[in-house]
């Protein structure tokens, strides 16, 4: 009987059972980022323990980055400790760090795969539930807590129970004007923000097959959205075409070898899965959220659901708690929600091919009167490679301010905030309550595409209508 | 570390399904290089009204409830943001254990990792525990780890876990680590062996 990919990288990293019953798995790639590792530091000095394998974890700082001014020192204080720490941390152990002045920093799951650190067959773990971006290439990658990053800072290893694997198959072409964001919103939607809780899941099909590594990257970032602790895309010419020339990948003449293992580790074609979903990609239209989960998601054709049409208690209990939040009438269109905040970038849709797409719409419009757009670049690559292909200047024309690489108003860490309960139509990945800085702070997530859409409209709006996509 | 067999203490509904991490500790309090400041910022946004900065009429609030030391919550609680800052302000908050419908799993990992147990029970039996719970506020709930029950009053209800973090927790192996560096020789066997440099 065939095995999944899971299954492969699991039995490649297994490095024994411990007397709980949980597996010590060892972790290939170790990223780290300034939030939740200086703890971990901490407990390995208290303890005395050296870093294992420092050549196997590599740093950078995103969250707490302000991404307007990066003089030294930061203006917040709090901050500047924060990116004073990872430096020292990463000094005194001996750890890659892709420091600001690199030009090679960003958020963290944008670097990986940008310097080819990130690798099929991996398995990768970082203090950050968005981990399973990595997933994309093959990789078993999953978010860790801050006692977990200690352990792989003293061991390599750490305590897991398997996961069970969901193939999730999305078969067909998407129509025009939707996107791998709405692929993911699409997904969640229909199996749950807890669908996903003791699975693993294999994206798969013809839409994935034809993805490139960014758009298949989308959809692995947000895994965890669905409650699934990683996603993955088997890897495949598309896979291997990224990877070469990279700081990272491996180098020419080590280059068929690699590739060679690295395929070995796709799913054999007679896998079992304990779960098999399949999706008909030419059903999902351009989808946002209307609540405080991202399974809260509807396309911007439909209405806000009713509580009144709530199949349980509970849901429409839910339902009200993210209407009365959100400040959005049930039964209502979504689309011409007024926004006041136009947000494009993060770990999720912060990569070249987003603010291509996205500039090549915006070009010729302007961003509605009294509405704050901003764009936000993965990683300083990132910002270079639009540079060059004038994409920066589009948004500034448009009248987006464009800005320096970090996790910006995603998750508030740093001065890109919400203030008060201003409406952002965002590309990032959560719309939690209080999620972008302002605890009544209202999160609508959509494609870039959708995003520059709301900029330009001033409100809620089908990207296809304002840019006539067809 | 000790054993966790048992938690009693007496319980505060933080009810709804959902509850995610950035709730439970908003991202502005994790600007910080330790744990240890992080109980006050511990469900700070639902606690205190952001305009006029007054308390809110949350259970967290409820002076009825100042002495709990177990949660009470709905479906797939802990989910969203991997950051251990959330089971370590609820558990630096005098929290040691939370009863669910069911927990996300990172949020599950980090609260075990942490000897902070978290069982699941029917939504039926935490509903009932709720009104218990609101009825007889001091009253004392006793979380049995080994045998997976809770007992309150004369009512005792039925808990599910998964046995590794049963067994990691009632065995007081919850903080691996001491195991994990044991294993040496058979870490450094699958690092040689790797299928990639």
């Amino acid at each position: 009987m065939g095995k999944t990919l899971y299954e492969k990288v699991w039995d490649a990293h297994n490095v024994g059972t411990l007397s709980d019953g949980r597996t010590q798995l060892f972790i290939g790639t170790h990223l780290i980022h300034e939030v939740t590792s200086p703890q971990a530091f901490g407990m390995l000095r208290d303890k005395g323990i050296k870093v294992k394998y420092p050549h196997r974890t590599f740093a950078t700082v995103d969250h707490i980055v302000p991404t307007d001014d990066q003089s030294s020192p930061l203006k917040d204080p709090l901050a500047e400790a924060m990116l004073q720490e990872i430096r020292k941390n990463a000094d005194e152990f001996g750890i890659t760090y892709f420091d600001l002045a690199s030009g090679k920093q960003g958020v963290v799951h944008i670097v990986g795969p940008e310097q080819g650190i990130t690798q099929p067959g991996m398995t990768i773990a970082c203090g950050d539930s968005h981990t399973a971006t990595h997933g994309a290439f093959g990789a078993i990658a999953f978010g860790i807590g801050t006692t977990q990053v200690r352990d792989l800072l003293a061991t390599q290893t750490m305590a897991m129970a398997k996961l069970k694997v969901r193939k999730i198959k999305v078969d067909g072409e998407l129509r025009p004007g939707v996107y791998a964001k709405d692929v993911s919103l699409h997904i969640i939607r229909l199996l749950g923000a807890k669908g996903g809780i003791g699975y693993a899941y294999e994206y798969c099909g013809s839409t994935f097959e034809n993805f490139s590594m960014e758009e298949r990257m989308t959809v692995c970032n947000m895994a965890i959205e669905g409650g699934a602790r990683c996603g993955y895309v088997n890897p495949d010419e598309t896979t291997f075409e990224y990877l070469k020339g990279r700081p990272y990948s491996p180098s020419e003449d080590q280059w068929d070898e690699a590739v060679a293992k690295w395929k070995a580790f796709a799913s054999d074609a007679d896998a079992t899965y304990d779960d098999v979903v399949e999706i008909d990609a030419s059903e999902i239209e351009p989808t946002v959220t209307w609540g405080i989960s991202p399974d809260q998601g509807i396309g911007i054709g439909e209405s806000i659901p009713d509580p009144a049409n709530a199949t349980s208690d509970a849901e429409k209990a839910s339902f009200q708690d993210a209407l009365d939040y959100m400040k959005l009438p049930a039964g209502a269109a979504i689309k011409g929600t007024k926004i006041d905040v136009a947000f494009l970038g993060s770990c999720t849709n912060g990569r070249l091919s987003d603010f291509r797409e996205a500039a090549k719409y915006l070009k010729g419009h302007k961003v509605a009167d009294g509405i704050k757009a901003i764009a936000v670049p993965g990683s300083q690559i990132t910002a270079i490679q639009c540079q060059q292909e004038g994409i920066d200047k589009i948004f500034e024309e448009a009248g987006f301010e464009w800005r320096a690489a970090g996790c910006s108003m995603c998750l508030a860490m740093n001065p890109d905030k919400l203030i008060g309960d201003q409406v952002c139509a965002s590309s990032s990945n959560r719309n939690f309550k209080g999620r972008q800085g302002s605890s009544i702070g209202r999160t609508v997530l959509m494609s870039p595409v959708m995003v520059a859409a709301a900029a330009v409209k001033g409100e809620l709006a089908d990207a296809r209508e304002v840019f006539g996509v067809a | 570390m000790s054993a966790i067999t048992t938690v009693t203490g007496s319980a505060v509904p933080v009810l709804g399904n959902d509850i995610d991490t950035d709730r439970i500790i908003p991202a502005k309090f994790m600007k910080c290089v330790t744990f240890d400041e992080l109980a006050p910022g511990m469900f700070y946004d639902v606690k205190v009204n952001p305009e006029t900065g007054e308390k809110t009429d949350h259970p967290l609030n409820d002076p009825k409830h100042a002495n709990a030391s177990i949660i009470l919550s709905g479906e797939n609680f802990g989910c969203g943001s991997s950051r251990e800052h959330a089971p370590q302000s609820i558990y630096r908050s005098g929290f040691r254990a939370i009863i669910a419908e069911s927990f996300a799993e990172i949020f599950f990992g980090n609260s075990t990792t942490l000897g902070m147990p978290c069982v699941c029970a029917s939504r039926e039996d935490i509903a009932a525990l709720t009104a218990f719970v609101e009825q007889n506020p001091d009253e004392q709930i006793n979380i049995d780890l080994e045998n997976l029950k809770a007992t309150y009053g004369e009512v005792t209800i039925e808990l599910t876990m998964p046995a590794s973090a049963q067994a990691a927790l009632t065995s007081g192996k919850f903080d691996p680590l001491s195991e994990l560096m044991a294993n040496n020789a058979a870490i450094e066997a699958v690092a040689e062996a790797l299928p990639y440099v």
